[in-house]
């Protein structure tokens, strides 16, 4: 059970929402993956759907590249629709 | 009172509860972290279960009855589940062949128990449904992969399968209670679920490439007259211990 491979799981709270990611565990295949999700990430009630992907499939950024990626979103306040009052039918914004 | 009904909730309570205590002691020590969470959730889904049998039934007995003098008073005499629960967890093919066992029998019983004439037993049996229905998966995927992993995981579950098998029967052989339940239109026709509950082992055990061994002693009464194997006195011990020791106490 050494071998086992890395998965990350991402779990949707209610319907509407997005998955969130959670965390990560060891399974030996995807049907495995979901059910140790199940038990690991949703037994206090957490969530309705569950996502798992293996955590060698991840394509991340480079913290090197930091500056070159996300300094140039800073400091444009004109790109957050702050601005408007949005009606309370509307949720999860 | 309805003695027939007391009797047949306890049957229900007790498979429950003993068997959500022998899957807790897996607590700390599972093979891995995410069947540690696995094993205690479905012991806690047991333990939930046996609660709702133990209110029905303690408001049948009436008087100071309690869940939890159900649970934490009575000796091992008094307890009416299959030998098969209280046999200890042994290794994880042990516990895994054990459950699939159960669990098939388990989720049987309780889908004919949502067809109970008693509406309260429908109503609790169709809530366990959703849990069982996820035990007897587990059980059945890790009784898959065992089979037909390893060299010496397969020799491991058939070897577990040997030694269990003569305990899987109590379960499914109609005693007193069951024929009464079955007259009544509470429970189900035991011989009924027997077939489907070997239709479906047969199948299981087919795919994970497991011999099923030839039943030898199957005349247990544990859940007719409390002949329990001596391990069910060890079991209470420790989860009647706090009550026994400081009566009353509460948590």
């Amino acid at each position: 059970m050494k071998d086992w491979p890395l998965w990350e799981v991402f779990i949707r709270s209610k319907n509407g929402l997005h998955h969130k990611h959670a965390g990560s565990l060891h399974a030996a295949d995807a049907q495995m993956a979901i059910e140790n999700a199940r038990d690991v990430y949703t037994r206090r009630n957490e969530g309705n759907s569950i996502w798992v992907v293996k955590s060698t499939d991840i394509v991340a950024s480079d913290p090197e590249d930091g500056d070159m990626l996300f300094e140039a979103a800073k400091s444009k306040i004109y790109r957050h629709p702050t601005f408007y009052q949005l009606p309370d039918e509307v949720n999860n914004m | 009172m309805n003695n027939n009904l007391y009797q047949y909730l306890l049957q229900l309570g007790d498979n429950a509860l003993i068997l959500g205590q022998r899957l807790c002691e897996w607590t700390g020590v599972a093979p891995e972290l995410e069947i540690d969470l696995a094993l205690s959730n479905i012991g806690l889904d047991l333990l939930g279960q046996a609660n709702q049998w133990y209110e029905y039934a303690a408001e049948l007995k009436g008087g100071d009855a309690t869940p939890d003098t159900i649970a934490f008073l009575r000796d091992a005499h008094e307890y009416r589940n299959v030998q098969l629960v209280e046999l200890p967890n042994g290794n994880f093919a042990d516990t895994i062949l054990r459950a699939v066992i159960f669990d098939t029998f388990n989720l049987l019983l309780h889908e004919a128990l949502t067809q109970s004439s008693d509406q309260r037993i429908g109503a609790i049996a169709a809530r366990a449904v959703k849990e069982i229905s996820y035990h007897a998966r587990y059980s059945k995927n890790w009784t898959l992969r065992l089979g037909g992993g390893t060299e010496e995981s397969h020799q491991k579950a058939q070897k577990a399968l040997n030694d269990i098998w003569d305990y899987a029967f109590e379960a499914l052989t109609p005693g007193p209670v069951d024929h009464w339940a079955k007259e009544a239109g509470i429970g189900p026709d035991l011989e009924q679920v027997k077939s489907k509950w070997e239709a479906t082992l047969q199948q299981v055990f087919r795919l994970a490439s497991l011999q099923i061994p030839k039943p030898g002693f199957v005349d247990r009464k544990a859940k007719s007259e409390g002949i329990h194997t001596e391990h069910l006195g060890y079991i209470l011990a420790e989860m009647q211990f706090l009550q026994r020791a400081y009566p009353n106490l509460q948590w």
